[in-house]
């Protein structure tokens, strides 16, 4: 079952259970490295739950998860962490009384631990990373300010850019325009074709019309099984998408 | 509002500096000998208080069982003192001269392991934060790697306190039972009873409680302490930022253990005895109060409620006693509906700006006379 891959993340019949009920279902997927996929589907198809599942977040009832051909299944969230891989939540997830450079600060992949923490110094290259993160998710001017002012925008943008600061070599954003005006759906787009370099990215995503404008490949999900995988043009023809999801 | 973190900053100095000049100037020039031992008392509440800031403010871990290693602090002095206080020429009319008193009355002939090494003072002096540290350590470990947190953590903490309690009094023979370790009268020959010792003493706790003031500074103004707001506002959010979580948490919670402890320790060198009476439940929830009264935002509002508190609780129940209870009460949830974040929030919130508006003059560092009043 656990085969040898060269793909970036592999997960091989996956499933998960809450009481009986199999959120996600003997799934196989895979992500190639510098790639961009977007996973689209309906309510409950188990979008969230698969990036879950990757991250750590919740435990794999059975089946492999493999990221750079290591198994990760059972390794705590901040391993996962440490090991590559960043994770945006649906709601902007960040920390609402800090300023926005001390946000960034903390999302610096140095001075982990107790002590590290402790005796961190704010040395110039740091300083100079965070303003550099800042400038790349229109944050430059905001650095001083508490979070929890931001607009819901630049709150989205905001986790984004402590995503980015930890390098990871794959990144998973949870539906990452919801709330967003149509200007800065723009610059959404603008910023993960920007991000998707040299790594790779996942999406989850309900609007198709910012899908479509993203998207390299795209996978659609339906009752935590795969449904259809391909080309944008190739799932919007699909007749099945169509029927589950699209149709309506 | 953007001002207002580095704002806060600068005022936590200049209140460490007021509380300074308060304890070690205003105060003593003020008080009596009596007066000023009492403050010197509530002053090792404080040392908890500040423990709290930082567990329960700024991480959001409630304790309500820090009266637990402010009692083991507090237990580990009166052992020393207390075999000190009992050399075979003290005790010589005991059956077993040169074991505590309250162990030969209770059959014991020979001095139990666990009390042999409080014979050194240096040893007593790293277990005074020691133990209650490895203490903490271990209920923190075991709570919070496997994510027990809020409530569950605030009721195994109570269950903590009911515990150690219970202990103490059972075991009269090895502990001194309810009426806990008493009649400590030398610390290596000095007599700790007279009242320039009481004078000595409380200034010995004044620095202590000056020095666990700014180590409470440094931590909350080091990444640590951004990262212990981080986790009380979005803990998964930190997970995902690469922390254990749980190790920040066994950090600042072991941190608050012997901080209390250090209070339990000066406690019984002011007071001159220790009893189950400062260890159970009802001591750890009044330290919370204390905590909240003063802001649990603030180590200089928590030194400064738990300051306001006692002197309450003295005056009031000088007068009232039957009242005090009551009082309490009342304050504790009036505090929680009008002011949340304490007498510090208040004044930061309110005061400052009020102040701020009235002066029309550019904003410069706030004036020292708009510290917090004076608790006297």
């Amino acid at each position: 079952m656990s085969s040898s891959t060269d793909f970036l993340l592999a997960l091989e019949e996956v499933t998960v259970s809450f009481d009986g009920f199999k959120a996600v279902n003997a799934l196989n997927l895979y992500i190639d490295r510098n790639e961009l996929r977007v996973i689209i589907g309906p309510n409950g198809a188990g979008k969230t739950t698969v990036l879950d599942l990757i991250c750590g977040r919740t435990k794999v009832t059975g089946g492999s998860i493999k990221f750079k051909d290591q198994e990760i299944t059972g390794l705590t969230e901040q391993e996962i962490v440490r090991r590559g891989i960043g994770r945006k939540f649906q709601t902007p997830s960040i920390y609402e009384d800090l300023t926005v450079f001390e946000n960034l600060e903390i999302s610096v992949p140095r001075g982990r631990g107790v002590v590290g923490a402790l005796f961190w110094k704010r040395t110039p290259d740091v300083v100079e990373r965070v303003r550099d993160i800042a400038r790349t998710i229109f944050l430059e001017e905001q650095l001083d300010r508490l979070a929890e002012t931001l607009s819901h925008g630049q709150k989205q943008w905001l986790e984004i850019g402590m995503l980015l600061i930890q390098e990871p070599e794959l990144m998973m954003l949870d539906e990452p325009v919801a709330g967003m005006s149509i200007s800065e759906r723009a610059r959404t787009a603008e910023l993960l074709e920007l991000v998707s370099k040299g790594r790779s990215v996942i999406v989850i995503e309900h609007d198709m019309k910012f899908v479509e404008s993203i998207a390299d490949r795209v996978t659609v999900l339906h009752q935590g099984k795969v449904l259809a995988e391909g080309s944008m043009d190739a799932i919007q023809s699909n007749p099945q998408v169509k029927e589950v999801y699209l149709g309506h | 509002m953007s001002a207002v973190p580095e704002n806060n900053r600068n005022l936590e100095l200049i209140g460490i500096a007021a509380v300074a000049v308060l304890i070690l100037v205003v105060l003593p020039l003020a008080l009596d000998s009596f007066r000023l031992n009492l403050v010197g008392k509530y002053l090792t509440y404080a040392f908890v208080a500040i423990g709290l800031v930082l567990c329960w403010g700024y991480t959001g871990i409630l304790s309500l069982g820090q009266g637990v290693f402010f009692g083991l602090g507090g237990y580990c002095m009166a052992m020393f003192l207390k075999l000190e206080a009992s050399s075979v020429a003290n005790t010589k009319i005991q059956s077993t001269p040169g074991i505590p008193d309250f162990m030969d009355w209770n059959q014991i002939t020979e001095l139990p392991f666990f009390w042999v090494p409080f014979k050194s003072l240096p040893f007593t002096l790293v277990a005074i934060m020691a133990v209650p540290a490895v203490l903490a350590f271990i209920l923190s470990f075991a709570m919070f790697k496997r994510r027990v947190g809020g409530v569950y953590f605030a009721i195994i903490t109570q269950a903590l306190a009911a515990v150690l309690t219970i202990l103490i009094v059972g075991q009269q023979g090895y502990t001194g039972g309810i009426n806990g370790i008493t009649d400590l009268r030398t610390l290596l020959g000095w007599d700790i009873r007279t009242d320039h010792a009481k004078f000595v003493l409380y200034f010995v706790c004044c620095g202590l409680l000056l020095a666990t003031m700014l180590v409470a500074r440094g931590v909350i103004k080091s990444k640590l302490g951004r990262i212990l707001v981080a986790t009380r506002d979005k803990e998964d959010r930190v997970r995902f930022s690469g922390y254990d979580v749980a190790n920040f948490k066994i950090f600042v919670f072991c941190l608050a253990a012997a901080m209390a402890a250090i209070g339990g320790a000066m406690f019984t060198l002011q007071v001159g005895f220790m009893s189950p009476s400062f260890v159970g439940i009802v001591p750890s929830i009044d330290m919370v109060i204390f905590c909240a009264v003063g802001g649990r935002h603030s180590v200089v509002g928590a030194v400064i409620g738990t300051l306001l508190v006692n002197y309450g609780k003295t005056a009031f129940s000088e007068s009232f006693p039957e009242l005090w209870l009551f009082a309490m009460g009342g304050l504790f949830i009036a505090i929680v509906l009008a002011f949340p974040r304490g007498l510090a929030g208040l004044m930061t919130d309110q005061i400052l700006p009020w102040i701020e508006k009235l002066r029309k003059t550019p904003p410069a560092h706030p004036d020292p006379a708009t510290r917090p009043a004076p608790a006297e």
